[in-house]
């Protein structure tokens, strides 16, 4: 069995063949990821016991003659901001460097319920803050595809596994493009589904208007298939969606005639020739199959990283005010009273970039300038989300690249903070928006690095865009 | 300058962080840049836009709230389960009354 190619449909096959058990593939995924990942430091650690678990249900449920589930025996791996009882959740910060959580995410759960098996978690930036991996207190991650490159982030421990083959499909976070920037880098598909379509119960908040769960595959198929499993209603989540959820691969039928596409006049004039020459040629490829391409604008775009890192560190400073040094593991040894103690705490405990945020956030909400950045900010995510509304009366997705550029070497850009929050710029405006958006391999650069491209649909149309991002997908690969 | 080091001190406090000078003095530098960029938003005329304090409009306000029935809750031991110095059923921390 080639455990870096498998695909859903492929270990459905091969238990139903009996080629092997649930058990015996788990194992072998396991071994196999353990063996590889000191080549990227993806994963920051394994669950075996967990898995060989799950596999044993599997196998239970195939010796009855019962349904596998959707995820019968399919390795997954976990981004480690995302809670899994009984098994470390460090969230890549040295102040949870010991936590293990009394608590699974729902979409740990559900992944389960479905015949998941967990090998184990996946690196990240600290809470999510990064576009690298580079800011994991665990160390950074190596891209697969370029070992000296960056895997993107902050979700780069979950694109590199996939890439890497070490497993089938992982869950991500994405806040400002956390899911969508690291498939890009790691030529995987990333998914950011609606705003609200898969419960964040158990995801550690980063910014609450702003933070998604949403997969990684190796195909589009795959993606859809497990954002199927985790998304729905979840009354341990207030904000997760009543809406219901389509049975979107049985929309996968490769036809994308007739669509209407816009291509945002804005977001082209930010773009490297080389990523840029890629998708334009995707574009052309589209067209090729039938859809309709029209340039459209999204006047606001240029406002979008302010505005973006205002919202999202304001919620974050809020966010990560529980690690105080009382609840959560990690306490400085160096104080005597309370208030030393929390500041210490947080002082030690948090890496440069957290403390960064969070005293952007706390600057941006401090008394006399809440109007001023706060307020403003939220008045410009409006016309933001406004600009998407109006361009989805024209055209039923949007066509977009991902980041400006391929992945970016170890350490090339880790000095200038702002430089990397501009490099975010075409994924969080569909963030800010709370559209479905994702990535889709678009080929690569001369020095072979992958290159997403970005396709972003309305509110709970998740349907359109895995429709266009498989048609895409097929013609690449018949190229 | 849109921020000095002794506003940095300021806000580090009110963010109950400790701050080496090297951070602090690096924080400056940082935070200046970062709402220099933040200004651009002044250009954006938003008179008479609402805020987006919620994402998703279409839903009524209690609509997505859970029925209000009773589970068993996570129980005192694993609540106390990762605490830095649990103790008698409780999360210790250093004293805050003096006598």
């Amino acid at each position: 069995m080639d455990i870096p190619s498998l695909t859903i449909d492929g270990v459905r096959q091969a238990l139903l063949s009996r080629e092997c058990s649930a058990s015996e593939l788990a194992a072998a995924a396991l071994r196999f990821a353990e063996t590889e990942n000191p080549k990227t430091n993806a994963y920051l650690h394994f669950c075996p016991e967990r898995a060989m678990a799950a596999a044993a249900r599997v196998d239970e449920r195939l010796a009855r003659g019962e349904d596998l589930g959707a995820l019968g025996g399919v390795p997954i791996a976990i981004k480690d901001v995302i809670v899994t009882k009984g098994v470390k959740t460090t969230c890549g910060s040295r102040l949870l460097a010991e936590y293990i959580p009394p608590y699974d995410a729902t979409a740990v759960e559900r992944l389960e319920a479905a015949g998941g098996v967990i090998l184990g978690k996946t690196n990240c930036d600290e809470f999510a803050m990064g576009s690298s991996t580079e800011n994991s207190a665990f160390g950074p991650v190596r891209n697969p595809v370029a070992l000296d490159r960056v895997p993107g982030g902050s979700s780069g421990g979950s694109a590199a596994v996939v890439a890497q083959g070490t497993a089938v499909v992982a869950l991500g976070s994405d806040t400002g493009g956390s899911i969508r920037q690291p498939a890009s880098f790691c030529g995987v598909v990333g998914v950011t589904p609606t705003y609200g379509r898969v419960s964040r119960y158990g995801l550690t908040a980063f910014a609450s208007s702003l933070d998604h769960i949403g997969p990684f595959a190796r195909s589009v198929k795959d993606a859809a298939t497990v954002l199927r499993v985790i998304a729905g209603r979840d009354p341990r989540d207030s904000t997760s969606a009543e809406a219901p959820v389509p049975d979107y691969s049985a929309h996968l039928t490769g036809g994308v005639k007739g669509l209407k596409l816009g291509l945002p006049v804005e977001y082209l004039k930010h773009l490297t020739s080389e990523t840029g020459d890629l998708i334009s040629r995707g574009v052309d490829q589209l067209k090729a199959l039938g859809c309709e391409v029209r340039e459209i604008s999204l006047p606001s775009t240029e406002y979008a990283i302010a505005c973006y890192y205002i919202i999202a560190t304001a919620e974050a400073s809020s966010n990560l005010a529980r690690y105080d040094g009382v609840r959560y593991t990690f306490r400085s040894t160096a104080s005597d009273t309370l208030s030393d103690m929390y500041r210490n705490t947080r002082g030690e405990g948090f890496g440069a970039e957290c403390k960064r945020r969070i005293m952007l956030g706390t600057y941006v909400l401090s008394a006399g300038y809440y109007d001023a950045y706060y307020l403003k900010a939220q008045k410009v995510r409006t016309l933001i989300a406004r600009d998407f509304a109006s361009a989805f009366q024209e055209v039923d997705a949007i066509v977009a690249p991902v980041s400006p550029f391929p992945a970016f070497k170890l350490g090339e850009k880790v000095d200038d903070p702002l430089a990397m929050y501009l490099s975010d710029i075409f994924t969080i405006t569909g963030s800010l928006a709370g559209i479905p958006c994702m990535s889709v391999p678009c080929g690569n650069t001369a020095e072979g690095l992958p290159v997403g491209m970005q396709i972003l649909t309305k509110h709970f149309d998740e349907t359109t865009m895995f429709r266009i991002a498989d048609g895409f997908e097929t013609a690449q690969r018949k190229e | 300058m849109k921020i000095t080091e002794k506003e940095v001190r300021y806000v580090a406090g009110l963010a109950n962080l400790t701050l080496t000078d090297g951070e602090a003095a690096r924080l400056q530098a940082d935070l200046d840049g970062i709402l220099e960029h933040m200004d651009r938003l002044n250009e954006v005329d938003t008179a008479g836009v609402e805020p987006m304090s919620q994402v998703l409009f279409e839903a009524g306000e209690t609509a997505t709230l859970r029925a209000d029935t009773p589970v068993v809750p996570l129980g005192n031991q694993a609540a106390l389960a990762n605490a830095p110095q649990p103790g008698a059923g409780y999360f210790k921390v250093p004293k805050v009354i003096e006598r």
